[in-house]
């Protein structure tokens, strides 16, 4: 490559790799189709269990910062970004330092990183999207049709909320991505991952707001639960969907993702600079 | 060899080869505890935020929890065979063995991975179980605990009846679908909080299609000896866990259904 390469043609290889690999991932619909069944049921049993809460602390006078149609907006936009957690690495990864296929990618005159970064992103973004389209057309044109409306997933607060909360999900989208990322390297630095995961996927559903908002836990915790970086997974958009953060809060939430996912992809790219150098090959 | 002893010849075979890999065991018992102890967070943060739901204390709920979660750890363990039926028996065409060997295919397939992991879960129950004995003050009386006891064996039944169905499932779809985990894993989820909160249509589903509630619900009223809000009689959970184990026969009935239909793949 010269010097003159323009950043278009820069970005292509890594352009390349995510839409290949999402486009590879869309044909898995069986697995979409069983996971979305899964998602509305365990969905529906969150929306009836929190009607109930609500609806008896409404006589008891206990307090949420959250309204009852928001926490229900809130299980609906969680269940369909499940699959945007970072669960587990990207298996083709796995599967390249098993069969030597790694080696290809050394050879690529473009950096690892990245274009596994662009890979595992493609591969995230296609197992969301179509989760995500059928959760929506459930939640927002079904519900309502069948009679639950108040059981429906509700639209954004306001224009300004809803483009925030696109612009926060494509963070969301490179948070998780980074996160995989540190999975990969350690598929490929031959760590326990399956165990990793076994561990870390509780505390991502707990600390990322999927299993409760953030803001229903205690009162004292909302800080610290605000400012680790896996908020930013899914209660940071959330908020931003409520209208929650305006103005300069927005930003700062925005920002509070940035900053994680600058942390992370800083991390990730040293931790698999050190594997690289030390893994071998067999075979040919 | 009885097919009793063989059973238990499989499960510790299999327990053996587990054991084999402590460390790897060991992580994912530990990822099945920490795994259902989130929802206890959910359970908490709720009762912490809220204070009592309908009448219905931490402790009362902590007791669906609890026995709920102990008798899908235990039809885990042993369903996980017709769990895995499509891809690990069916694609590879090692289920034809299975049909070979004279002995009852549904013991092979029940003590082929019986998985030491599942005691994450079993153990989460039994602390959850405790937690609400300690609230609730539950006197465990010899009545209390055969209704207990009668009850995680329906729940067994009716849990492991599920994967039966799932497993009979992949006769047609020759694949494990992820689409039973609505009634597995959703199962526990409904069933861990007490049915008087669902909706009406939510409950009738609970009760006669998939009946989680009869082998939950009724025989913990029953243990906490409390009066069902929507006006069931005291003796229905005495009875109502035997529904598990018409579950389980009906699904056996599909399942015989579904191998008669059994073309091997080949190979």
């Amino acid at each position: 490559m010269t010097a003159a390469t323009s950043p278009r043609d820069l970005a292509r290889p890594y352009l390349a790799a995510f839409a290949s690999r999402f486009l590879q991932m869309l044909q898995y619909r069986t697995a979409a189709l069983a996971g979305f069944a899964t998602q509305c049921w365990w969905g529906g049993i969150k929306v009836m269990v929190f009607a109930a809460f609500y609806g008896h602390a409404a006589t008891t006078g206990a307090s949420s910062s959250m309204s009852l149609a928001q926490a229900i907006t809130y299980t609906w936009l969680a269940q369909g970004l499940l699959v945007l957690l970072p669960w587990l690495g990207d298996p083709e990864v796995g599967q390249a330092v098993r069969t030597g296929a790694v080696a290809y990618d050394r050879l690529r005159p473009v950096d690892a990183y990245a274009l596994w970064f662009a890979r595992s992103a493609g591969w995230i973004a296609a197992r969301v999207l179509p989760r995500v389209a059928l959760m929506a057309a459930f939640a927002m044109v079904v519900l309502p049709l069948a009679g639950l409306g108040e059981w429906a997933w509700q639209l954004p607060a306001g224009v300004a909320a809803g483009l925030a909360f696109m612009l926060s999900a494509v963070f969301a989208l490179l948070l998780s991505t980074s996160m995989v990322m540190l999975l990969n390297v350690a598929a490929t630095a031959a760590l326990n991952e399956r165990g990793i995961s076994a561990v870390a996927t509780p505390v991502v559903i707990v600390l990322s707001g999927n299993l409760l908002p953030l803001a229903m836990l205690p009162d004292g915790w909302q800080t610290a639960l605000l400012v680790q970086p896996l908020a930013g997974l899914m209660d940071i958009p959330a908020r931003l969907y409520f209208g929650q953060l305006q103005g300069w809060q927005a930003i700062g939430g925005l920002g509070l993702q940035v900053f994680w996912i600058a942390v992370l992809v800083a991390f990730g790219h040293f931790a698999m600079g050190r594997t690289m150098r030390g893994l071998q090959v067999q075979g040919g | 060899m009885g097919s009793i002893p063989l059973f238990f010849r499989l499960v510790g075979a299999s327990l053996g080869g587990q054991a084999r890999y402590p460390a790897s065991a060991l992580m994912l018992t530990v990822g099945q505890f920490l795994g259902t102890g989130i929802e206890v967070i959910a359970v908490w943060a709720l009762f912490h935020r809220f204070g009592d739901v309908q009448g219905w204390r931490i402790g009362e709920v902590a007791l669906f929890y609890g026995l709920v979660n102990c008798m899908f750890a235990l039809a885990d363990a042993l369903g996980r065979g017709f769990d895995v039926l499509g891809t690990e028996f069916l694609r590879t065409g090692a289920f034809d063995r299975l049909l070979l060997r004279p002995r009852p295919l549904a013991l092979q397939l029940m003590g082929n991975d019986f998985r030491i992991s599942r005691l994450g879960r079993l153990l989460q129950g039994l602390a959850m179980v405790a937690f609400a004995t300690q609230q609730m003050g539950i006197a465990w009386t010899p009545g209390a605990v055969a209704i207990a006891l009668i009850a995680i064996a329906g729940g067994v039944a009716l849990f492991l009846g599920i994967l039966v169905l799932q497993g009979t499932l992949a006769f047609w779809t020759v694949e494990s679908l992820e689409i039973a985990n609505v009634l597995t894993y959703g199962g526990v989820q409904a069933a861990q909080y007490p049915l008087a909160l669902y909706a009406r249509w939510f409950r009738r589903v609970l009760t006669f299609i998939v009946p989680l509630a009869c082998v939950a619900y009724y025989p913990v009223l029953a243990i906490l000896g409390k009066a069902d809000p929507l006006g069931a009689p005291a003796w229905v959970g005495l009875v109502s866990p035997l529904a598990g184990f018409v579950f389980l026969a009906a699904a056996f009935g599909v399942w015989r259904f579904g191998l008669r239909r059994y073309a091997s793949t080949g190979s």
